[in-house]
Formats: C-alpha cells, sequence, structure tokens
C-alpha cells in the first residue's frame, strides 16, 4: 500500500474525506419497569481522527474498547450520542436515513462474519445486485454484467452467479461480501475484522484482495481490527484504542517501531512471535488483571489501574491526547520513546514533505501482482 | 517406554454424502514434560484428534482404527467405561470456549469439586478446599470468594483460568488444550500462556497443544506436528518447522502469515486456493492442487500418496520433491522472501 505516495505526507493540504470530532456513544444501562436509567456504558467517549483519501487507518483494541462500536457510528448504523462527524465536508452526525441513503453509496462495510453477514436464502448475484436494486442505478449492459465484473474483481467465478452463499467456503464468502460493497464503488469502506475469522491461508488471500483493490479503485479504508500484525500490515497510520478513548495515533513505523504509550508497548510485546531461537530471552511486558468494565471506567487516564508507570497524577488528572513528534499523538503523561529521548529526529522524518514514507521498498523477491 | 503413542490413528465419520476422512493415519510419540503443537487450518483434524485420545468419539458414529497408547495402556480397543476412568485424572482437556465448555447453572467451585470427587474418596468440605486451592494457583484472586461465583460472573481470562484449574484439579499426566487462547484478548493471551508453561513445569505433565497460531505454537512447544487434510504432513522440533521446514504447506503458513518481529513485507505470500474437502480428498498428495511446486515432482504428486519421511535427526516430511530440491527451495525461493529487503 505504499507505493502510493503516503497521503499522511500530504494531509495537511488535502481535506480530508472523513473527519471524526469528539465522538461519542453511551449506551444506556436501564433498571426495572419503568426502565429508569441507572448508568451508560461509554462505548466511545470522545474520540477525533481524520482519514485522508487513499489512506488507510487502522483501529486496534481489545474487546470492548469500542472499536467496533466507532465502525458503527461512522456508518451512522447507530445514532452518536456527541460530537460530530464529516464526510466530504458534509456534516453527517445527526443526519436523517433518507438524506443519508444516497450518501451510503461512497461508504460502504465489510463484515467480520460471511456467515452470518450473508442471507441464505438468496443467490450471489442477488446479494451482490442489491445495492444497485436499493439505489435504483441503472447500469450499461444491465445489473447482471455489473455484478458478474465484480465477481471477477474480487477473484470469483463469474459463472457462479446463481449460487447461494452455502456452495462457497469462508474465504469465497469473504469475497462475496467486499464485492457487495464494491458494488457502488464507494469511496470508503469500514472494515470490521475483515479476516479475523478466516484460516491463516486464506487470510494472507483476502488481505493481498483488499490492498489490490485499493491501488485499484484508489479506495479509502477504515480497518478495525484485534490482530496488531494484520494491522501493521495493511494501514498507513494506526489508531489504538483503550477504553472508549484512544490513547495512540501515529503513522504505522512510528507506532510499531516507537510506541509511546504504555499500553501500546504491552500490546506490542503480548504479541506471540514466531521466534523460537529468541523465545527464551524475549523481555515482556505483562499487564495484569483485566480490561476494567466500560460500565465505569477508571477516572483521568483509564489505563492507570493497569499501568507499571502510573503516579498519583495518573489518576486525577486526564492525560490529552497530543502530538509529540510529527504525526505522532499520545494520550499519556509518561511517555515511553518521547522524542526528548533521541527519537527527536527520528519520528519528524517518517513524513517529509514530499509524501514519501521511509517504508521499506519492496524486495526484489517479493512478488508484485497488479 | 512412551508415555503416548499413535500409531496409524483413523477416525473416519460415514455421512449421507460419503465417508468423512478427518483424520487418515496419524502417528506420533510424546514424552511426559514436553510440549507437541498441533497445526492444522480448519478441517485438518487437530480437533477430531484430540477427542480421539480422550475417548470421546466412543458410542458415537465414528469409525476408529489403529493405536493410541497412554502410559501402557491401549485406548482405541478399551472399553469407554474404562476410558472415563482415565479421563480427568490421567488426562483431561482445556477446550477454545470456556463459556460454553462450563455449565451455566452451577458455580465454578461445584464444577471443579465433582471432577475432583469422581477420582478421590473424599468430603466436600475436603474438596471444596482443594477447588479453592487450584483456583489460586492459576491466579484467581479471592478464590474463597471465587469459587461460589458462577461462570457468567467472570470475564473470559477468569473463565479460562477457571477451565484449566477444573483440568488440572485431579492432577492429568496428559493435558490436551485445544485453541486455549483463541477467545481471549492478546494481554489476558499472554498471561495464560505464561500460566500454562508454568503449570506444565510443575506438574510435569505432557501437554498437546492444538491451534491454528503458529506465534501461540512457537512460543510453547518443544515438538510441532503440522497437519493437512487428516494427515501428518511435517513434523519436527520446534527449530526445525520454523527454522527450516521442508513441506511446501509449511512454506505457506509462514509466508501468509504477517510478522510483528520482522520488517514489514510489501505482500503477504498466501497458499491459493483454499482446504480440500474430506469427502474427496484429491488424489495422491492432498496438498497438491495448492502446491506451487507439484509440477517438480514428475506427475507423482497427482498419483502416490506420499510417505511420511524423514529428512534429518527426527524431522518427518511427507512431499515427493527430494530432500535436495526442498532444501534448495527453502534457502533459495522461500526464505529470502519472508525476510523482507
Amino acid at each position: 500500500m505504499s507505493e502510493r505516495g503516503t497521503p499522511a505526507g500530504a494531509g495537511a493540504a488535502r481535506e480530508p474525506l472523513l473527519s471524526v470530532q469528539d465522538l461519542q456513544k453511551h449506551f444506556p444501562v436501564t433498571k426495572g419497569l419503568l426502565k429508569r436509567q441507572v448508568g451508560a456504558v461509554k462505548a466511545v467517549d470522545g474520540i477525533s481522527f481524520d482519514v485522508v483519501k487513499g489512506e488507510t487507518l487502522g483501529l486496534v483494541g481489545e474487546s470492548g474498547c469500542g472499536k467496533t462500536t466507532t465502525g458503527r457510528l461512522i456508518t451512522r448504523l447507530i445514532e452518536p450520542t456527541g460530537g460530530k462527524i464529516s464526510f466530504e465536508g458534509h456534516d453527517i452526525t445527526h443526519m436523517s436515513q433518507g438524506r443519508l441513503r444516497p450518501l451510503r453509496r461512497d461508504m460502504q462495510m465489510i463484515f467480520q462474519d460471511p456467515y452470518s453477514s450473508l442471507n441464505p436464502r438468496h443467490t450471489v448475484g442477488a446479494i451482490v445486485g442489491a445495492p444497485f436494486r436499493i439505489q435504483g442505478i441503472q447500469t450499461e449492459q444491465g445489473t447482471k454484467k455489473a455484478v458478474q465484473e465484480i465477481l471477477e474483481m474480487v477473484g470469483l467465478n463469474p459463472e457462479h452467479y446463481n449460487r447461494y452463499p452455502h456452495e462457497f467456503s469462508g474465504g469465497q464468502r469473504q469475497r462475496i461480501g467486499i464485492a457487495r460493497t464494491l458494488a457502488l464503488k464507494p469511496k470508503l469502506i469500514i472494515a470490521d475484522e475483515p479476516v479475523s475469522a478466516l484460516d491463516v491461508s486464506i487470510q494472507a488471500q483476502v488481505v493481498n484482495l483488499l490492498e489490490d483493490l485499493q491501488d485499484e479503485l484508489d479506495l479509502t479504508y477504515v480497518v478495525i481490527a484485534h490482530d496488531l500484525s494484520v494491522v501493521r500490515h495493511i494501514s498507513d497510520r494506526v489508531a489504538v484504542m483503550y477504553l472508549g478513548k484512544i490513547v495512540e495515533l501515529a503513522d504505522r513505523k512510528s507506532l510499531y517501531e516507537s510506541p509511546m504509550h504504555p499500553y501500546t508497548n504491552a500490546l506490542l510485546s503480548a504479541v506471540p512471535v514466531p521466534d523460537v531461537k529468541r523465545r527464551k530471552e524475549r523481555d515482556r511486558i505483562r499487564l495484569l488483571g483485566d480490561v476494567p468494565s466500560p460500565l465505569n471506567p477508571p477516572p483521568a487516564c483509564r489505563f492507570h489501574t493497569r499501568c507499571w508507570k502510573a503516579q498519583e497524577i495518573c489518576s486525577q488528572v486526564e492525560p490529552p491526547l497530543l502530538a509529540l513528534a510529527s504525526g505522532h499523538q499520545v494520550a499519556c503523561h509518561f511517555p515511553e520513546n518521547a522524542p526528548a529521548s533521541g527519537d527527536a529526529g527520528k519520528a519528524p522524518a517518517a513524513t517529509d514533505g514530499n509524501g514519501t514514507q521511509e517504508e521499506a521498498a519492496p524486495g526484489e523477491g517479493a512478488p508484485t501482482s497488479s | 517406554m512412551t508415555f503416548l503413542e499413535l500409531k496409524d490413528l483413523r477416525i473416519h465419520f460415514p455421512s449421507d454424502d460419503g465417508l468423512v476422512k478427518s483424520v487418515d493415519g496419524l502417528s506420533f510419540r510424546l514424552e511426559r514434560g514436553k510440549t507437541l503443537g498441533i497445526v492444522g487450518e480448519s478441517g485438518s483434524g487437530k480437533s477430531v484428534t484430540s477427542l480421539g485420545i480422550l475417548g470421546l468419539h466412543k458410542g458415537g458414529r465414528a469409525k476408529i482404527s489403529g493405536e493410541i497408547w497412554l502410559d501402557g495402556e491401549e485406548l482405541v480397543s478399551a472399553s469407554a467405561e474404562h476410558v472415563r476412568t482415565l479421563r480427568g485424572k490421567k488426562m483431561a482437556m482445556i477446550f477454545q470456549d470456556p463459556l460454553s465448555a462450563m455449565h451455566p447453572f452451577y458455580t465454578v467451585g461445584a464444577q471443579i469439586m465433582e471432577a475432583y470427587r469422581i477420582h478421590h474418596d473424599v468430603s466436600k468440605k475436603v474438596a471444596r478446599k482443594h477447588a479453592i486451592e487450584m483456583l489460586d494457583r492459576v491466579g484467581i484472586p479471592q478464590p474463597d470468594r471465587r469459587v461460589d461465583s458462577h461462570p457468567h460472573e467472570f470475564s473470559g481470562g477468569m473463565r479460562q483460568r477457571a477451565m484449566i484449574a477444573m483440568a488440572l484439579s485431579c492432577d492429568p499426566e496428559l493435558l490436551i488444550a485445544d485453541e486455549p487462547t483463541t477467545a481471549l484478548d492478546v494481554t489476558v493471551q499472554a498471561q495464560i500462556l505464561d500460566l500454562m508453561r508454568d503449570l506444565q513445569r510443575d506438574f510435569n505433565a505432557a501437554l498437546i497443544i492444538i491451534t491454528h497460531d503458529l506465534g501461540v505454537v512457537a512460543e510453547l512447544s518443544d515438538d510441532i506436528l503440522v497437519m493437512y487434510a487428516g494427515k501428518a504432513i511435517e513434523y519436527g522440533t520446534a527449530e526445525d518447522i520454523f527454522e527450516r521446514p521442508e513441506h511446501p504447506y509449511t512454506w505457506g503458513l509462514l509466508g501468509s502469515m504477517p510478522r510483528l518481529d520482522r520488517e514489514r513485507t510489501e505482500r503477504l505470500l498466501p497458499i491459493k486456493g483454499s482446504p480440500p474437502s474430506l469427502i474427496n480428498v484429491p488424489s495422491g498428495c492432498a496438498f497438491h492442487p495448492r502446491c506451487v511446486y507439484a509440477d517438480r515432482t514428475g506427475g507423482r504428486s497427482t498419483s502416490d500418496v506420499p510417505e511420511l519421511l524423514e529428512s534429518e535427526g527426527g524431522h518427518l516430511v511427507r512431499c515427493h520433491l527430494s530432500r535436495d530440491v526442498r532444501r534448495a527451495v527453502w534457502e533459495n525461493e522461500i526464505k529470502p522472501n519472508l525476510e523482507a529487503s
């Protein structure tokens, strides 16, 4: 994905495709016959980020951190409690479903589970053709032809137009889901755990397909996933969430090479790595306990209950999300790898104006198919 | 004497569409205190194997042949009643999803006590004390209170700990963990993997860990068995499998996986196609339709089933390619691509 100039570099000059400001979603918790509200699950509690055209933003975090809710808020499948969502400059935060419908052409979603997200009683043709029908779009040579072209694009046999979802394997079903999202040539695709239900070998096929489609169709992705290695592979920028907040947001390279937030450090060091030779020497950060309940999150910095660097201030003052290096925002009172400690020159270099990130060039042997 | 040995185990299920050969001629050995990782994609037969060892297919529709030797006893021909007396005490299992593997109605303590009292003639009071000790051992805070909690009152990681406590309550000599951390978050997964490593060392049990996650396998295993379509296709030490793998399928798995410990590669190198149906397993080598190197075998891969042969020092490979060809391909074509420039 980095053959194209990285949009983050030229970000200042370009309008963001999607802009989210202080977005909140609180689910009420009710009790008793009168449904009296006794509390709220603060699933998403004030997050802000921009997505520039052509880039891939990864959203990572553990279960319950609000990443899926964020995806659903952006696509307006659920109503935000507060904040603002702009898509191509239009405020869509509280836009009615009727007015939203034309915009849905430009904003589509890929779901996690390829079994439950496809209607078992509809043929592939009907599933992938549904967007045309709903939006009332006439295509030059008929819907069938258009659908078959899309099926071919995602690597399915166009002759399978009349088959049902159960006749396909998990990976093929996920391709059908992707075909459906591509039908109307959207600008933004929100992919919620697009590969986590698939086998390893199939996962890689779908990841490569998403990358090829992005290059071919100039798509913008927001990829929601819990797998940090997959997110690193496909994202240009990554946001790490914890209990409804973004704790760190940076371009891929600086996030994975010099993570600043202790939580990001802990996450990265917890990933099991298939390196047999060094498994005994690896230095790990082990978090104790579980993620606290979002019903009653810890005050101030929400990570302070599990953080080994926490001091008194962490439970009293909430750290704001600040840019400590160019393009690297972090919400922590005591960040690691802070620019003062020698990374000052390194981090800004990641976005040096000319728009090309200093990413590892494609290797000699690495096949590039397009 | 080998502690656990499988000899040519076959577990087939008759179905309306034909015979499903879930496990088709599997042999391996495992000693006390060692960990075997079984890796494979869905449908490769890894879970069916583990249920077979525990004797949980008995009385079902499965047709089982071959031999399973556990500490000098043969289990395939043993009666269901006899295997039942071994289950829990001699061998135990940790399941993937603790929420569905535990009974929602009974307290966690009651479920641990049940297994303990079946195998030990003790009073409820003693069993309860033992349950509290086990919960404490697996790191559950306030075990004397939590023993009376129901499974739904535990978080995912705590439930998995409770299930490990249950599996270990009778001090089993063989512990089988089927995807023990797949349902867990990554920070909790790391805690559980640490716990399993410590407990295995303390109890000196033989551990079989079944997973699709190569990272998890690499963290824990001494030896690794790679399965494809019901057969072992490669077996060796963890170093053999990760440092000098010889089977094209293993190469494919390694190429499919993005790795955090290396430079990011530009492209993943997936295996083409999808896993085969176990009713119509491809002729010859079951992997040949997906194998990039099948054309280098002179047509044998489509006609003959390759044998699982020793490559070097206990490293077994089921492939028609000659050892020299496999090593050359790994060194020159596969390895350089996995390590990005």
